[in-house]
């Protein structure tokens, strides 16, 4: 169990009287692509809040690496390695892609408090910005403002965003919503080739990509870990099927 | 990852330029130059201009300035007449202020900052007026006596070496804070203005950068207020007062926010404006300083700086109606 990237214990989030997560204990092996599913509300959302310190939790503890993080204030966790991306897209509007690149970078390497030497004359993280820009085909469009730019840029910007931080554990909050099937295989390719010892939590609903990324799963459920197994297994397990995926059976 | 200079290096020379200095910045400081040559009698008014456009890129926060104005003037009387040093003094007194009330602004929303903030310059006035026996209160610090800048230049009555100093002191603050704006750091703060929670995503500590640069800030108003108590000899309780910050208001409505020579703009615009309109009715200048204001407010400070772009709109959309109607008419 030493293997563990992120692993909670007894995780419990409350909103005055409402239950959002319920006691979840969950495990994402190192290298892990594990998918966490359920239906709308299950809470998929206020668990990633909480394992990256956008909520403080009720009860229980966060583990990275290890490390006991449950305190820990969000910009730490970044910095130790646990990156997540956003739903709904958090970018710098007023920016072009290449200074929110370069300035991630920057800000990785530990020189986001420099205030003298300029952003742009930092060649090594411009240079690794640019790189990054054409691998996620955002090179054309690098000095145009991000406000300007279409959906579907956005979105891989948002990716890129989070590559670029260099994550040992990643989670990804429904990385396609909104992506038109042609531009979603690009986000999916990028993902694919994440380097293996990064551990990967992927939070979704398209079941096809699910099945096609994971190799692991957990079904949450109205705030509490309904069932853990492989793809498969969970693909088999008729109280899933009962519970969620019954709904897509009936199309 | 160590990767070679990308070909594509050349399509984002946008970014790569965009610390160069651009023709309108030497025009900037040649003009600010060229304003003591030319009209040497005004060099009093020159330096209230330079001091307004070093405290309007501050925060504009009245605190800071009489902070900076009182620990100058008491320096030069009580510790020692340098000017250089009791810069230095002031900058650090105004400095800690910012580093002390930092947390108070780092929480709740706009308006409680507002209100926050406008609180404390009441309260360092009170205190001031109170504690008369050091501040000479209502009528003022008297008795500073100001030492030859370098040792060697006076500050006389006709108040050249005071702009000359002035302006250069803005001009090399001004070179900082340019500096800050394209650094990582600048980044960082524009990052954290425009979205706060993906800013803390990336790994930056928004509130130790909120509290640095709030920090830096008391530091640059509390140089605005001591050049004007080394430049004229003088503090009083004027300097901690509400209309200190109000004019900064004035001079970013009129001079626009978010980029550095805003300031400067407005407060050329907004000191000149005011000279000219209280020389030419002694009584009313106020109203018509007002009416001014609430015409550039009304208009809007982007279409008043630049009315091409009205005019260019205007043309485009002529010459669309005209070609949809050639195409109507087919």
């Amino acid at each position: 169990m030493t293997l563990a990237a992120l692993r909670t214990h007894g995780l419990c989030k409350q909103f005055g009287g409402i239950t959002a997560t319920q006691d979840v204990s969950i495990t994402i092996a190192r290298g892990a692509r594990h998918a966490l599913i359920g239906p709308n509300g299950a809470g998929k959302t206020t668990l990633v809040n909480l394992l990256t310190g956008v909520l403080q939790p009720s009860a229980g503890r966060i583990e990275l690496e290890g490390e006991d993080i449950t305190g820990m204030p969000a910009h730490q966790r970044v910095r130790r390695g646990l990156v997540r991306t956003f739903q709904i897209n958090q970018l710098f509007a007023a920016f072009t892609p290449i200074e929110t690149m370069s300035l991630v970078i920057a800000q990785r390497e530990g020189q986001g408090a420099d205030c003298f030497r300029a952003l742009c004359r930092h060649a090594g993280a411009v240079d690794e910005a640019i790189a990054l820009l054409e691998r996620f085909h955002l090179a054309a469009d690098m000095d145009v403002r991000t406000s300007m730019l279409p959906y579907g840029k956005r979105r891989l910007l948002e990716i890129a965003i989070a590559v670029a931080s260099r994550p040992r554990v990643l989670l990804l909050d429904e990385p396609v919503a909104g992506v038109p099937v042609g531009e979603s295989k690009e986000i999916l390719d990028t993902l694919s080739a994440l380097p293996s010892d990064v551990s990967v939590l992927l939070i979704e609903h398209d079941m096809d990509l699910v099945f096609r990324f994971a190799t692991r799963m957990s079904v949450l459920v109205n705030g509490a870990l309904f069932v853990e197994g492989t793809t498969n297994e969970i693909a088999r397990n008729p109280e899933v099927k009962a519970v969620y995926l019954g709904e897509a059976s009936h199309a | 990852m160590a990767t070679a200079p990308p070909a594509s290096r050349i399509s984002t020379t946008r970014f790569l330029r965009s610390t160069r200095i651009r023709s309108y910045e030497i025009v900037v400081w040649a003009l600010a130059v060229a304003a003591l040559v030319v009209f040497p009698a005004h060099a009093p008014l020159w330096n209230e201009i330079a001091i307004l456009a070093l405290f309007a890129v501050s925060l504009g926060h009245a605190a800071f300035f009489g902070t900076g104005c009182y620990a100058a003037a008491l320096f030069a009387k009580h510790v020692m007449p340098d000017p250089l040093v009791g810069l230095a003094v002031a900058a650090i007194a105004a400095g800690l202020l910012g580093l002390i009330t930092s947390p108070l602004v780092l929480r709740g929303s706009d308006l409680t900052r507002l209100m926050v903030t406008l609180g404390v310059a009441l309260i360092l006035f009170e205190l001031a007026n109170r504690y008369s026996e050091i501040t000479g209160g209502a009528d003022g610090l008297q008795g500073v006596v100001m030492g030859p800048l370098l040792g060697l230049f006076k500050f006389g009555l006709d108040g050249r070496v005071g702009y000359s100093y002035s302006l250069i002191v803005l001009f090399l603050l001004f070179v900082l804070a340019r500096r800050i704006v394209n650094s990582p750091f600048g980044y960082g703060l524009r990052a954290i203005r425009d979205n706060r929670l993906r800013a803390t995503a990336i790994g930056i500590n928004a509130n130790a950068r909120l509290a640095a640069v709030y920090t830096l800030a008391g530091a640059y108003g509390g140089v605005a207020g001591a050049l004007l108590a080394q430049t004229t000899a003088f503090a009083s309780l004027d300097v901690l007062d509400f209309h200190r910050s109000a004019d900064v208001m004035l001079v970013l409505v009129v001079g626009g926010i978010g980029y550095l020579y805003g300031g400067l703009l407005g407060a050329v615009v907004f000191t000149v404006l005011r000279d000219q309109l209280s020389a030419l009715s002694p009584e009313y200048w106020q109203f018509w300083l007002g009416l001014v204001l609430v015409i550039v407010v009304l208009v809007g400070h982007e279409r008043l700086a630049r009315p091409w772009h009205r005019l260019a709109d205007w043309f485009e959309r002529r010459a669309e109606a005209s070609r949809a109607g050639v195409e109507a008419s087919r």
